[in-house]
């Protein structure tokens, strides 16, 4: 199993590897590093949702409300600003996670404590959320000027060579190796997902596990919604609308199994990655960025199939459909 | 876990008094007391014209909702028949503007709605896929394709007859589409609840391993399944490209929410194995009430999909709330 997995990130560096040196091929400029660092950095926002959305999805939910939470988040502390100029920075990022945070928490209470199915929790919450920013705002944007300047700026500062919001990235990449390797928290996603009656009997409460991937989600999605709305300096109802499904896909693409167990942070690092160079690049060799939605659902699928068959068990598949079933 | 889910389907004749304590007549209450309640709140409310016009929220809608039942019933679930109406309507207006008529329009819509269900099928029972993320991905492919077809323009210039579909009136206020979305449900319900094929479709929701067992052909009943949803979302993208009489690439964005929520409004478990048509008729009944209800009272659409949104949820919650706190 082990090595599947790491087969199959080396598998997708090597895509990348390649997917690089096409463009470079026509368009040189593409992989100058300052070119690079700038793809990095707008690809930092889907790094950060991919990675709780791969949390999400290793216990075997799904969440549809990232980008959403991300809006809504987003818009509450754009009016905050709004409404006291004068407060830190680290105030504002404290109410982003800790708002995002507790969004994310809806979600997994209603997924362990009732039992709802998470896509049609995540689904409800999704045009809730929605919906709540046109009730707080009526439709009206908050704009740029409206911003205090330390909002806008902390995104874009830039710190030995890379901006505030690609070092946030790293620090939540190298973050959550850590929790999802060297932690019992960690672990419990796995099992959770991988075999929830196994994790039942080894002591593991699954829908408490899962409350708490909701949360980490939430949270890092309310983190991102600050970020996104101080990097462009607008917030209104629609931000990062349809953002979710980018979000699923860079996972899939990362390797992360829709059943749950299967995954890894530097899976969703490069999905999003992979996702994010051909975003930047469309621009580059001249194709209408209308083309974007199609690829990225032409890449679920490959990577679905592709996924399906790395993990394929040969011989008796009915069988085994009988024990997940039951 | 509610016991509902793991419900024989083929019981005996319940008696009066169960019956009426079903799901389905606790809806059909819900759905006189908002029909009540409208009619007191706005006085443009109980008009046969306004009605007729009120029937327009969900018959498209319902159409698919059918389908969909037979689908999650089954155990599986499609969230691209939003996107297979856009790509099904882009089609047809692609094949107008070389000058195709209306019986051919009808066709290429029916048969591109057809295709995308094949390929969904496909997708799910021939390579075995997961149907939650195939249908993500198809959703966005087949979008996706009509934004590289269209971009940011708009097709029109469809023919005058081609407007009957959506537009059309069969006698006084019966809407063409209202007739068909009776028959449909007509159709539905007895494949559904008097054939073979329907008790296929309960079994395989409630144990596909048994159903496999005692003899019926799980993945082919699933894929044809998959070709129904297609179907009626190509019959869907027919009436509302009538009635809208232009197509741009973002046609019937989000549909496929309010469709999976009138399907579990209507009482089919979202885990598989049960639910009925009559139940999904109410609630689609149900939802285009409240639509139109605070329509009238200039409600913006917004406010309207976080009532669909809290219903959805709120429709599966409260019962397990009940469940849980009622005395024993």
């Amino acid at each position: 199993m082990k090595r599947i997995l790491a087969s199959r990130e080396l598998l997708l560096l090597v895509a990348i590897g390649l997917l690089l040196g096409l463009i470079s091929l026509r368009f040189p400029a593409f992989i100058a590093p300052s070119k690079l660092v700038d793809v990095f950095n707008d690809t930092s926002p889907l790094i950060l949702l991919a990675i709780g959305q791969m949390i999400v999805i290793l216990t075997k939910c799904i969440d549809l409300s990232v980008a959403a939470n991300l809006a809504l988040t987003g818009m509450v502390v754009s009016l905050i600003n709004l409404a006291a100029p004068g407060l830190p920075i680290t105030v504002i990022l404290a109410v982003a996670i800790g708002f995002g945070a507790l969004l994310g928490m809806f979600n997994g209470i209603l997924v362990w404590k009732l039992a709802i199915p998470p896509i049609v929790v995540t689904l409800g919450t999704m045009t809730i959320f929605r919906g709540v920013i046109f009730l707080l705002t009526d439709g009206k944007w908050v704009n740029s000027h409206e911003m205090s300047d330390a909002f806008k700026a902390v995104p874009r500062t830039v710190i030995a060579g890379l901006p505030v919001l690609s070092w946030i990235a790293i620090a939540a990449v190298i973050l959550f190796t850590v929790v999802m390797t060297r932690t019992s928290l960690g672990r419990a996603f796995y099992a959770a997902g991988g075999n929830p009656h196994a994790a039942t009997y080894a002591g593991i409460n699954v829908g408490r596990t899962q409350f708490w991937a909701f949360t980490i989600s939430g949270a890092l999605a309310g983190l991102t919604g600050y970020l996104w709305v101080s990097r462009f300096a607008v917030a209104y109802v629609d931000v990062a609308g349809g953002f979710e499904l980018t979000v699923v896909a860079a996972c899939v693409i990362g390797g992360v199994s829709i059943m749950g167990g299967i995954g890894s942070v530097p899976g969703a690092l490069l999905g999003a990655l992979f996702l994010g160079i051909i975003a930047n690049a469309l621009p580059v060799v001249n194709i209408s960025p209308f083309w974007q939605m199609a690829i990225s659902g032409g890449a679920i699928i490959i990577a679905v199939v592709l996924n399906a068959q790395a993990n394929r068990t040969p011989g008796r598949i009915i069988l085994k459909r009988a024990e997940h079933a039951t | 876990m509610s016991t509902a889910s793991h419900f024989v389907p083929d019981r005996l004749q319940t008696p009066l008094e169960r019956r009426l304590k079903s799901w389905e007549s606790l809806l059909m209450l819900v759905a006189i007391g908002i029909f009540i309640a409208n009619s007191f709140a706005s006085p443009y409310f109980l008009n046969a014209w306004n009605l007729s016009d009120a029937t327009f929220n969900f018959t498209e809608k319902a159409m698919i909702a059918f389908a969909m039942a037979l689908l999650i019933i089954s155990g599986e679930i499609d969230l691209s028949v939003a996107a297979i109406i856009a790509l099904a309507s882009t089609a047809m207006g692609a094949a107008v503007q070389v000058g195709v008529g209306t019986p051919g329009l009808v066709l290429i819509g029916l048969s591109v709605g057809l295709l995308c269900g094949a390929f969904n099928g496909i997708l799910v029972t021939g390579l075995g896929l997961p149907s939650i993320v195939v249908t993500i991905g198809t959703m966005s492919l087949f979008r996706g394709i009509s934004f590289i077809i269209l971009g940011d323009q708009a097709y029109r210039g469809y023919p005058s007859d081609f407007a009957f579909f959506g537009q059309g009136y069969v006698w006084w206020v019966i809407s063409f589409e209202f007739v068909l979305f009776a028959i449909i449900a007509a159709i539905y319900a007895v494949i559904l609840h008097m054939t073979n094929f329907g008790r296929a479709v309960y079994a395989i929701g409630n144990n596909a391993t048994g159903a496999l067992f005692s003899g019926i052909r799980v993945a082919r009943v699933k894929f044809i399944v998959f070709l129904m949803t297609g179907l009626m979302s190509g019959v869907a993208a027919v009436c509302l490209t009538s009635r809208l009489g232009s197509t741009r690439p973002s046609i019937a964005f989000g549909w496929e929410l309010e469709i999976v929520t009138m399907v579990v409004l209507g009482g089919v478990s979202i885990l598989g194995g049960s639910g009925s048509i009559p139940g999904v008729v109410i609630a689609a009944f149900v939802m285009g009430l409240v639509t139109f209800g605070l329509g009238l009272l200039n409600v913006p659409g917004i406010v309207m999909s976080i009532v669909i949104g809290a219903l959805l949820i709120s429709v599966i919650a409260l019962p397990r709330l009940w469940a849980m706190w009622r005395p024993r």
